[in-house]
Formats: structure tokens, C-alpha cells, sequence
């Protein structure tokens, strides 16, 4: 399977998922440790990928999304965005409502 | 690989001439950056638009010469 495949499986079985650095209990960069704690703090079942084992995986995500950096959080197989994009969601509760409007929380 | 605040702006700039930037190097560094940034180019677009405009502006270099750039968008 190539590795568009791979990623398009991984996303398309999860319904919220996220491309980090480490795993939620040891995150190996701040921003992965940002938009994990989030999740946690919403209380939201996950995937965690951790790109740091699967180096195929790491840059492929990027490509996929055609977006630069790591961590990527995809909800119902779309991409909603990196740690910036989530962490002002998060604040203006944007994405609590994302979450209860697909029936995840 | 640093890179210089001024080369940050000078890359946004060049692809987003009405941009308005503000940069503060978090940690003294130059490696680990916040940007602020508005520009008429981020109206009615999505946010996930605006940073891959401000992404690409960068050149390939976010993610590489540049580990840590948050960035903040909003239209003019």
C-alpha cells in the first residue's frame, strides 16, 4: 500500500485523529503537548499517531494536507488544522461546538 | 538553522506586499517565532487558508530552517 493509502486508512478509521510528535501521555514538542491537552481537556476519544516512529508517515502527512508541520488534527477525515489554528479554536470555543455538531462529545 | 526576523518579513512581504507583521522571538534565539499578521489577501478565506499562504510565502522554509513559527491571521 503507498503511502497515501496508508494515511487516507488511518484517517477514514478514526474519526478524530492526530498526527503527533511523542504520544498524549509523553508529547516530544510543545505544540503536539498543546493541541493533545486539548483534546484531553474536551474530553474527546482520539487516534493518536506518533510520526516520530514512521518517518513515511511523517512527511507523507505533510504532503497530504500540504501543510508544513506536525501536529495535524483531522476530524471525519478532514484536516482542521495545526496547533495554532486549533489552540484558537479551542479558546473561542469553536472547537467544542466542531465536536458536539459531529456527535463526538 | 536561525533565521533572522527581518529575513521572516522580508519572505511574508514578498508574497503578501500589504501585510502587516508583527514578530516576537519567544525564546531569544531566533529559532522559535510568533507572527501576527493581517493582510487584505486573508479576507473570506479560511484559516487553514490563511497559514498555508503565510506557509507558502516561507519558502519551503517552515519545518526546516524554522522549527517554530505560531502564527496568528486575520483580514484587513
Amino acid at each position: 500500500m503507498d503511502i497515501k493509502s496508508e494515511i487516507e486508512n488511518i484517517i477514514n478509521n478514526s474519526e478524530v485523529c492526530l498526527f503527533m510528535k511523542g504520544v498524549p501521555e509523553a508529547p516530544q514538542c510543545g505544540f503536539s503537548m498543546t493541541v493533545s491537552n486539548i483534546l484531553k481537556n474536551l474530553n474527546v476519544n482520539y487516534k493518536a499517531i506518533n510520526v516520530l516512529e514512521n518517518e513515511e508517515i511523517r512527511n507523507g502527512i505533510k504532503v497530504y494536507s500540504d501543510w508544513p508541520t506536525i501536529p495535524q488534527l483531522y476530524i471525519k477525515g478532514e484536516f482542521v488544522g495545526g496547533c495554532d489554528i486549533i489552540k484558537e479554536m479551542f479558546e473561542k470555543g469553536e472547537l467544542k461546538e466542531l465536536l458536539k455538531a459531529k456527535n463526538l462529545i | 538553522m536561525p533565521l533572522p526576523i527581518e529575513e521572516i518579513k522580508e519572505l511574508i512581504t514578498s508574497s503578501i506586499p500589504d501585510a502587516t507583521i508583527e514578530i516576537k522571538d519567544l525564546a531569544g534565539d531566533s529559532n522559535h517565532y510568533s507572527a501576527k499578521i493581517s493582510s487584505k489577501v486573508f479576507n473570506g478565506i479560511s484559516k487553514i487558508e490563511q497559514h498555508k499562504l503565510v506557509y507558502k510565502s516561507l519558502k519551503g522554509k517552515m519545518g526546516n530552517e524554522l522549527h517554530a513559527l505560531s502564527i496568528t491571521t486575520e483580514g484587513k
